[in-house]
Parts: C-alpha cells; structure tokens; sequence
C-alpha cells in the first residue's frame, strides 16, 4: 500500500505492508531507535510518537498503529521533537533538569507524550501520562518537569503541516465506497483505530489479508448533536467522544477518563468498542443504560436497533457479514446516569466490571431503571431482575437493599486474572448502593478524597 | 567538589532525545539473525515427541536447536548447574524453552517458535506452597533454622501471645527494556558478547561453557540496561547463550530479545511468601519472642533462592530488637518460573513479616503502631564519648551487633514533620464522619543490610586512564540500569582528581577491561565500584604528584589537585598540563583499582557473624483512602526521611527513593501475579499485571534526606541507596490496613497485595 505522510518534516512515501507497524518501520528500516517497544500491545507507552493532522496534535502508541494509518499525516518521533538545529525541546531540557529519567528506556514515549500534552496546552499531566509506564522514577520527577515546561513557547518545528495526499482504495473516504467494498469483501477487516486489532497481529501474528482503514471516511467521523440526541459516527475516536460527554454525561466523561489511555483514546474508536463485541468493552453498557440505537449499514442497506440486541452471546454479534456499524445515536440528557468502573488500576486499565445506571426518579419513586454491566456475562448485559425490583418502588435505602440481591438472578459471573467471581457479584450490588448514596450527594469516590 | 552535588543521570541528555543505545538499539552488521524460543504449555512432564518440521519449514528460518545441537554446556544456571538452556526431556513450568529458532527477522522468529508439534507425558505440577510442602518437594536437605535465646519458653512466658500468618505475592520486573543480547562472532571462534544484564562476568562466563572455550575467548559489553531491579543478574543468560551458540553455529551474527509475553512468560519473579508467626509480648507492646515460619516458592530452579531465601531471614528483624527469636525458612521446588533476585532479594519479604507482628500487636493492644514500633528498636548508636565505655550492643537474630542505628531521632523528625499524630488524630474524626470511604495511616521504618551475604562478591575493579590532554576515562564493574551508578563513580573519580564531572568519560562495562567482577547487586555498585576508583585514580595521582613533586623539588604533601587545576606550591598548572608533564616524564597514566569490603564474617547454616558492613535505614509514613463498598484505593500523602549517608549525589539519591517507595507500594497493591490451576501465568503483559502508573503516585510526596555521615568507612560516608527504600512502600500497606480497621471491630487480617478485592475482603473480615 501506497503511503505518504511527513516525519520529522521531512515527506516520506512507503509502499507498506497492511500491517508494517511504524514502530518496526522506523526501527527496522528507518534506523530512528530512539523510539522504543517496551510491550508490543499499547499498554506502556515506550513508543509513543506525535501525529498531527487537520483537525489537530496527538499521542499514538506507534507499535499499533499501521502505516497505512498515517496516509496525509505529520509524525514526529523522539529524534524529531528535538530541534533540527539540535536544541532541546522545552519538555526535554525539564526532563533533565527534573532528573525525569533514570534507565531512559520510557523516557522517549514520555518526551512525545509531553510534547503533545505541552502543544495542546495541557496541564492535566497525570491523564496526558497515564499511557505511559514508567518503573525506575516513580513519576513524581517527570511530573516537575511537565509542569516546569507549561509555560514555555511552543517551539516552531513543532507546527507541522499534514501532507496533502491523494485517496487510497485501502482507506475509503466516503461511506458508500467503504459498505460497497465491504458487502463485497465480507471476509475483510475493517480497522478503525487498530487498538485491538494491532494486537490480533503483534500478539496473536495473524495475518490479515483483506484490510479497509476507516480513518480516512468523513462521515463515519462526524458528531453530530440536534433534537436532544447525540449522534456518533463510528470513527469517533474516544477522545473525541470523552469532550462530548464532559458536556452532557460528565460521568460517563468520567468513566472514559479511565478508559485505555490517552494514546488509546486518541485512537480507539466508539465504533471499534460496540462492534468488537467485547464483554468488557467500557461503552457498551453505559450505552445500554442510556437506551442508546446502533446503525448499522450493508452495502446501500441500513437498519437501527437497540444497542443492547446487538450483542447476542460471547463472540456473537448481530450483524452480518459484510455489515458495519456506522454509528451510535444516544439522548442528550440523563441525569440519573452514573458509570462506574472497577478494575485493578484506576488508569489504563481493563475493567473487571463496568456498571452502568440510569434510573428516572420523580416524587420519590422510581419510574424507569436502565441497569448494565461489563464483565459480568460474555456479553455486556442489562441487569432485568433487579430493574424489575426497582421500578415503581420508593427511593429508599430499603429498595436498595431489596433489590440488590437480585444481581444474582442476572449474572453468573466468572473468575479471572482480573477479579474473582464472587468479587465481581458483591461488587455488582454494592455498586448500586454506592449508586444510592452517590445520587445523595454522599461521598463515594476515592479519586475525589485528599490528604 | 564534585562529589556531592546534585548533578544529572550522565545520559539523562541522550535519554530524552532517543539516541541512548540499548541491546536493540545498537547498528547490526548485514545479515544479523533473530531468535526465539519455543516453549513449553503444560507445566510438568516429559516431552515424548517434538516435531519441529513446521517451524524449519517456516518463513525466514535458519535453523532449530534442541537440546541435542548444543556441543558443551547446556546449562544456564547461575548457581547448581539445574537450568538447561533448552530442555533435556523434562518440562518443569508452562514457558520453559524446549527449543531455539533462528531466523532472518525477529517477527519470523516468533511465528515459526509457535508451530512446533509437542507432545508430553504429563505429571501433575507442584503449584502452591501448601502442595509443595505436603511433598516435601524443596532445595536443600530441610528447613533452614536460626535461633536466638529460648522462644518457646519466651513465649510460653509472655503475658501476651498472638498468632497469624501473612500471604505476600511475587513481582514481576517490568522493566521497560526487555531482556536482549546480540553475539557478534569474531576471529579464531572468540565471542563478542552484548547483553542487557546486571552481571557481565557471569554472562562471559555462561557463555564461555556453552561454548566450550576459556572465558579469555568471550568479551561481554554492558552501556546500559532500560531497567534491571534484579531482573537482569541471571535472567538474562539463557539470551547470550542462545545467541552465541546460534552465532558460533551459523557464523553470523545472532540477536534476541524476548517479546513482553514471553519476557513475562519465562523470567522469574520476586519470590512469594508465606510467613507465619507466633508472637509474644508485654502489656506495653514489646516483643519478648518471635517464631517465624517463612516459606517461599523457589520456582523449578534453584537460580538465586537460596541467598535470597537468607535474606528473608536475616530481616526478620527489620528495626527491631528480638531478644528471643526463631526463624524456620523452607525453600520450596514448585512448577513455575524460577523466582530470582529483585530489589530487596528478600529483604523486603522479611520485613514485612515482623511489620506485620508489630501491626497486629498494636492492633491487639489498642496502641498506635508507631509507638509500638519505637518501643522495639535496636538501641541507638551509642555515642563515644571520652572515659565514658558504651553499654553493650544489641545483637540480631543472627547474633551480629548492631552499632550504628539511628532511627530513633530519624523517626521523632519524620513523626513531627509529617505531622503524625496530629494528623492521626484528624482522620479517625474524618473517618466517624464517613460511611462509605475510610482513611488510614502507617509509620514504618527500614533498616536494610548492606554487603552480599556471599562474602566473595564484596570485591571491585576499576581501570582508570588519564590521557596527556588532562581527559580521564574511566571503567568499573559495575552496570548502568538507571541507578546513576556511572554518574555517581564519575563524580567521584573527578573528585580524586579535582577536576570537572565533563572531563571524565564513562565507559561501557567490559569484560575484557575489568575481569572478575560481582552483580551489580545488593545495593552494593557505588559502594563497590567507587572505592575501587577512587583506588585506580589515587594510584595515577600520586604517580603525577611524585614527578611533579620531583621536577619542582619539592615534597608530595605540597601538590593538590583541586579545581581543574595542580597547586604545586605557589605555582598553578592546568591538569592537563600536569598529565602532560607526567607523560613526558614516562609516567604511566593508568592503572587498575581494586576494593574488598572489610570486615565480614558470615556461616549462613548456623545463622551466626557479620554478613554486613552497615545497615542503611529509613522511615515513612504513608496516608490512604479506601472504598468499604468496592475495595478501591489510593495513596494520598507519604513522607520519607532517608539515610544515604553523606550522599554522593542528592537528585539521584531522591530519584531512588521516589522511584523505590512506588515500586514497593505496587508489589503491595495493584501487582498481582496470578497463575491459574495448571501453572499457567494469566498476567503475561501490561494489560493484565498492572505496575502503578502516573496517577498512582502519592499526591503529596515529600522526600527528605537523613544527611548524616556513614560511621562505616565507605565512599566519602556515603550510604547505599538502591534497594533499602523499596521496602518504605510497606507503610502504604501498613495504612491499607489501618484504613481497612476503620471499618470494624476485627483485625482486617490484609493479605498482599491488597488488591480492592482484598481490601473487600478484609473490609468483611473486619466488620466479622
């Protein structure tokens, strides 16, 4: 495949493989080591690198991002967030100054992580942060240095301009081209963002044959937000959805905070999380909860359904071959909704479950609970039996405790690497207590509590 | 001065713009291989039936070793010879490598290991301590037994005895670089030898058996490791010997780095634990007799266990004085990874066992721990003064006096810095207030032993030369792994010389400059390596200042060396011109240094001597949240005082106190390494096995240092920093729990890690 982007400024043009990742392209046959593999599946950042295009500057885990990807945008890598006259950007004289660094390994991705955050303006270090992992310091010194550097100009090599390019068959730009081809091609896959399917090629080395990337399909990347709904095209990255949300659902904002990591979310998309079918993916159930209709589209086909008949058992969705999801249409407004993720690390990580509520409540008494959950069955699932205990009941602790034990009709959770079975069912009911003191205005999050 | 000062890490300015060369980093010659290993998937047995035509038949391969393609040593082990580089027949753990491909491109390598056919006789695995124990299936003969004084008799006397038993998981490194090694053949069959470890001589030497030649045929290079926590001081043999048995085979050039699952898969693990104990104690909390029960799961090969085994032991005392104390360790063989050194080796297992004692002692007596704890430290240093004889010295468990301990005054500063019993106060009222969330807090200190218990390995080399422009180069034993090692040895050779940290070159470790060299381990790298240049630099400065001393009539005593300059009376030379002079007078320029640390006396089957030279110590006091309805947690305010001694270098010094507290807080909290029940480790990758990240760290993190000279005569009173810190993550632990009492009458019983599933649990326990 045909590919053309700037690195380091300078305009490269690459006939890659489909899944030639840039990291073992700039390493392998680039020679720019400077940018470094530490876990070959996103998780830790060492490779992170800067892309830049139109609408704007982010960090990407290079060791899952294909090349294809980059076709019409700018990367800069380590070596080229450096000055071309050798002086250091104002992230890596901090770093040095702070003593940022020990054995340097991380310190490439946290220098293009900083440099991104540094050019966006960004002072929330620790989610700029939280996709990279870092053993020897602790963070505290990389954290002096990026808050060292706010103030600093962002320097001028740093303002590049995306390459105009002319389209690819592999990367369709509108959306009857890519459900034309895919009807056709029914065996391919399509790749949004790659941050799962990056792993179905460096983890499992599958090789993939047929590949569409949907990155360059405009109207799959539209928001667009009228009549009281909220309409996601399915390659709406996360971090896009994440500004969404701070403004109409500030907990499933919140919620998506902690999803992945920055470079995940800059990555990942909506779509890419309903139509993978995971049953820990973090959207589903707070899409579920908010009653949320799923497009999807067959050649010039198209039909909407609930979201959550969409996912029919472990594995299994409901969609045909040849079919895609095109995008996600939710209310605007739901103040009852509160999202709940509970996983082993509050940043960057997995949840072992994802409990999602929407209750309605008016005069003390509940008229309509929407109840659903990640990681409790194999596929995201709502919670009927203990919606049946609540709707129409008082608001009262009583209910509560009533219906919580009903979680156990709902879910026959399993045991993990991630959290025991009977962790999983306990934390299911305590979630809706926590649910209860949380819509009175009790305390209940750790992350809000200090010293 | 250049010792001291809070210069940067050396390669801190190559670190940020990507051109810091690691193992993969490195330019390879045309034609380089790749290799990977095949593995094993069931966890014991025997292999009857290995067909491998499918990954000789797989793009890109070269080759496929087994076991019977290796000529020599097919051993890997650092210690007894019981760890074969590729099976010889017997599968010990899921992950073992049965054999070795070698291929054109690292990617190509991976995909053929995964196509060989296995097939097994399967036994069942010892998995678990208790299985383990229940077949007596272990390393040495039986338990290993140190007694001090008469527990039982101590115990059955005290007027107060608990019981308990603390459950601690292992930890996985993560270090960012992967294990990797790149052989480069050279001429007449000699080996070139780059490897990502923590010990060279030992990978020279692995390499030298596999390869049947003496050890003067191999040279192994170490610039630098991304990372090595004790991960690096064995682990990595099994590369560089696969690399250089598939150089010397193929006569090409052969790199290998593991992918993160397979790093994950194969290397081993800090040692789990399981301690037990039987405590007995007076009405104001002091410990009159400790039986503890320590046992640990080795994994299927010996490696490093059984010193790291001693090391639980010989810090089962942590800061405390045991009068009465009984120590039973069972070293145990079980089909897992072989666990080997990480940060502490031990150490910290050990301490969090009489941390625990003394948690549940106050817990039992209703006392504040920290008090508890001060009312059991070792007496303090005594001070020396004229006419005046100090009273006798308390002695550990392992019967070693104990003269230079200073937590006293550093836990009175640090309790009132932190302002702990004020805030103390403050969050048992914030938690009355609170139903759901609870706060908690902990004291607790570190007294950490410094020197290898192997008394052999206390022993360093340095080469230093001068050359006649002034600028020195400079070479030590030791490993780079992020510790600032290099840049610590550097300020002092400097020093020695008086000239800037800019004109001395750091060097790569090479075997082939400084033989015979220890780990860089223990604590021990600035300790060791910079005595031995301070060794190397005295011996070229005392050459220049007795031909100068001579050219100018005058005596030695009257040349300094100071400020990049030689006063040499009143007349003032540059250095460099000094070493020109000196060169022009035929003075020889370089010279090898050497250090062995006095002193040391140590029997670890009786448990009885000297097995340290000092103990380096530190306090801190930690500050958390926790959620009674989920388990979730977070650390919201630590403070640290620390004893580096004198510090050669406060930034690097803080960087490894910051650095080592956080890793200790993880392998107490979100680290949890789980193997399912066939032996399989499910948490193989970052996705899974969760390090703290960014937002982990204590939102408040005050990190002071204990300035105070080291009695002990080592490198300008410096104190060794690498490890002891590491165990100061215990107070968050420690104040996990205290979190979790808030929430009931019982003792919350916390095991570690303290997951939020464990922090439920002992949520429960707690409310009974």
């Amino acid at each position: 495949m045909n590919v053309t982007f700037l690195l380091n400024g300078e305009t490269v043009q690459v006939d890659a493989a489909p899944t030639r990742t840039l990291l073992d392209w700039l390493r392998e046959d680039e020679g720019l080591c400077g940018t470094k593999e530490g876990c070959n599946e996103g998780d830790c950042g060492a490779c992170t690198v800067v892309v830049s295009d139109e609408n704007g500057t982010k960090a990407l885990n290079a060791c899952i991002l294909f090349l294809p990807q980059l076709h019409g945008k700018a990367v800069r890598t380590v070596e080229g967030i450096k000055g071309p006259d050798g002086a250091l950007h104002p992230v890596q004289q901090a770093m040095v100054d702070h003593h940022g660094s020990q054995c340097g390994f991380c310190t490439p991705g946290f220098i293009a992580s900083m440099a991104a955050g540094h050019k966006l303006g960004r002072t929330d270090h620790d989610n700029v942060l939280a996709g990279n992992l870092c053993r020897c310091t602790g963070y505290a010194p990389i954290i002096r240095a990026a808050k060292a550097a706010e103030a600093a100009p962002v320097p001028t090599w740093m303002n590049d301009a995306a390459p105009d390019v002319t389209a690819q068959r592999y990367a369709p730009e509108t959306l009857d081209d890519l459900a034309t081809w895919y009807a056709a091609n029914p065996d391919a896959t399509l790749v949004a963002g790659a941050t799962d399917v990056g792993l179905w090629v460096t983890k499992q080395l599958r090789d993939l044959n047929d590949i569409a990337f949907l990155n360059r399909c405009a109207e799959l990347r539209e928001t667009s937000i009228d009549a009281g709904t909220i309409t996601f095209g399915a390659a709406v990255t996360m971090t896009e959805v994440l500004s969404v949300m701070g403004e109409y659902h500030p907990s499933y904002a919140e919620m998506i905070r902690r999803y992945g990591s920055e470079q995940v979310r800059n990555a990942a998309t909506v779509g890419g999380n309903i139509a993978n079918g995971s049953p820990i993916g973090d959207n589903p159930p707070a899409l579920i909860a908010l009653g949320a209709a799923l497009h999807l589209r067959h050649g010039d086909k198209t039909r909407d359904m609930p979201i959550e008949d969409f996912f029919l058992t472990y594995g299994k969705q409901d969609r045909a071959p040849g079919e895609l999801v095109t995008g996600v249409t939710l209310p605007q407004s739901a103040p009852g909704l509160r999202c709940y993720k509970i996983s082993k690390r509050f940043d960057q990580d997995i949840s072992a479950i994802c409990g999602c509520f929407n209750l309605t409540i008016a005069d003390g008494t509940i008229n309509d609970a929407r109840i659903a959950f990640g990681g409790m069955a194999g596929t995201p699932h709502r919670a009927n039996a203990v919606e049946q205990a609540l709707i129409g009941q008082s608001w009262t602790t009583a209910t509560i405790a009533a219906a919580a034990p009903k979680f156990g009709d709902d879910y026959t959770p399993m045991t993990d690497m991630r959290a025991s079975a009977s962790y999983r069912l306990q934390i299911a009911e305590n979630l809706l207590h926590r649910y209860y003191a949380d819509l009175n205005g009790q305390p209940t999050s750790v992350l809000e509590v200090q010293a | 001065m250049s010792v001291a000062k809070p210069l940067p890490h050396d390669a801190a300015a190559l670190h940020v713009s990507g051109t810091a060369r690691y193992i993969d980093d490195i330019p390879t010659p045309a034609g380089t291989l790749h290799l990977a290993f095949g593995l094993s998937d069931i966890a014991k047995g025997q292999i009857t039936g290995m067909d491998l035509s499918g990954v000789r038949q797989a793009t890109g391969v070269i080759a496929v070793l087994t076991a019977d393609d290796l000529p020599f040593a097919n051993d890997v082990s650092p210690s007894i010879h019981d760890e074969p580089l590729l099976s010889d027949g017997t599968v010990h753990y899921i992950g073992q490598p049965l054999f070795l491909v070698v291929a054109d491109s690292h990617l190509n390598a991976r995909k053929a290991a995964r196509m060989g056919q296995l097939s097994y006789a399967e036994e069942t695995p010892i998995l678990t301590i208790d299985e383990a124990l229940a077949a007596d299936c272990r390393f040495e003969d039986g338990p290993r037994i140190w007694t001090k004084g008469h527990v039982d008799q101590a115990l059955s006397e005290a007027p107060h005895q608990l019981q308990g038993s603390i459950n601690m998981g292992g930890q996985e490194h993560f270090y960012l670089e992967g294990q990797a090694a790149l052989a480069l053949p050279q001429e007449g069959g000699d080996m070139l030898v780059h490897s990502s470890t923590q010990h060279p001589t030992e990978i020279q030497h692995k390499v030298a058996d596999a390869l049947g030649v003496p050890m003067h045929a191999v040279r192994c290079e170490v610039r630098r490791m991304g990372g090595g926590f004790g991960g690096k001081e064995s682990q990595g043999n099994a590369l560089a010997v696969a690399c250089a048995v598939a150089a010397r085979q193929t006569g090409k050039p052969c790199k290998m780095r593991y992918d993160r699952d397979d790093d994950m898969m194969i290397t081993g693990k800090r040692h789990d634990f399981r301690i037990d104990y039987v405590a007995g104690f007076n009405d104001d909390g002091q410990l009159l007799a400790v039986d503890f029960t320590q046992a640990t799961r080795c994994g299927w090969a010996l490696d490093l266990s059984l010193p790291v085994a001693d090391r639980a032991m010989l810090h089962a005392d942590n800061a405390y004085h045991l009068p009465n104390a009984r120590i039973t360790s069972h070293r145990l063989k079980t089909n897992t990874q072989s666990a080997t050194a990480y940060r502490g080796f031990g150490g910290p297992q050990g301490v969090l066992g009489i941390e625990r004692v003394m948690d549940h002692i106050a817990a039992e007596l209703n006392l504040d721990p920290a008090e508890v704890r001060q009312q059991n430290y070792y007496q303090a240093m005594p001070q020396r003064k004229m006419g005046l004889d100090p009273s006798p010295l308390q002695t550990t468990p392992y019967h070693m006096p104990v003269s230079d301990f200073i937590l006293h005054g550093m836990t009175e500063k640090l309790l009132e810095t932190a302002d702990y019993h004020n805030r103390r106060a403050a969050i048992a009222d914030w938690n009355a207030r609170q139903s759901i969330l609870k706060k908690g807090i902990a004291f607790s200190p570190v007294k950490f032993g410094i020197s290898f218990t192997l008394s052999h390995l206390n022993q360093a080399g340095a080469l230093v030369h001068v050359y006649q422009d002034g600028s020195v180069h400079m070479n030590h034993g030791g490993t780079e792994m992020g510790q600032g090692l290099f840049q610590k040895v550097a300020q002092v050779a400097a020093h020695r010389f008086g000239i800037d940290t800019a004109q001395v070159k750091i060097t790569a470790t090479d075997t082939g400059k400084v033989p015979n060299t220890s780990a860089t381990a223990a604590s021990s790298g600035s300790d060791l390596n910079g005595m031995a240049v301070a060794n190397a630099c005295d011996i070229i400065r005392d050459r220049i200042a007795a031909c100068l001393a001579e050219l100018h009539q005058t005596a030695t005593e009257n040349i300094q060396f100071k400020d990049g300059m030689v006063q040499i009376g009143d007349e003032r030379i540059s250095f460099a011109k000094a070493a020109q002079t000196a060169y022009l007078n035929r003075v020889s320029l370089s010279a090898t240094g050497f250090y062995k640390t006095p002193g040391l006396n140590w029997d670890r089957i009786k448990g009885e001597g000297t097995p340290f030279f000092y103990f380096a110590q530190g306090a801190a006091i930690t500050e958390v949240v926790i959620d009674t309805l989920t388990g979730e947690n977070r650390i919201l305010r630590t403070d640290i005082l620390h004893d580096a001694g004198a510090s050669l270098n406060p930034a690097l010094d803080i960087g490894q106190i910051e650095g080592g507290y956080v890793q200790g807080a993880g392998w107490l909290t979100t680290e949890e390494l789980v193997w399912d029940d066939k032996g399989r480790l499910r948490t193989h990758a970052p996705a899974t096995y969760k390090i703290p990240a960014c937002s982990d760290r204590p939102d408040i993190f005050n990190v002071a240092l204990w300035d105070e000279p080291n009695p002990a005569q080592t490198i300008y009173r410096s104190k060794a920093v690498g490890e002891p810190p590491f165990m100061l993550g215990i107070s968050a632990f420690l104040a996990l729990s205290d979190a979790v009492s808030a929430s009931g009458p019982n003792y919350p019983d916390l095991q570690a890690p303290a997951t939020a599933e464990e922090v439920l649990n002992a949520v429960q326990r707690a409310r009974g």
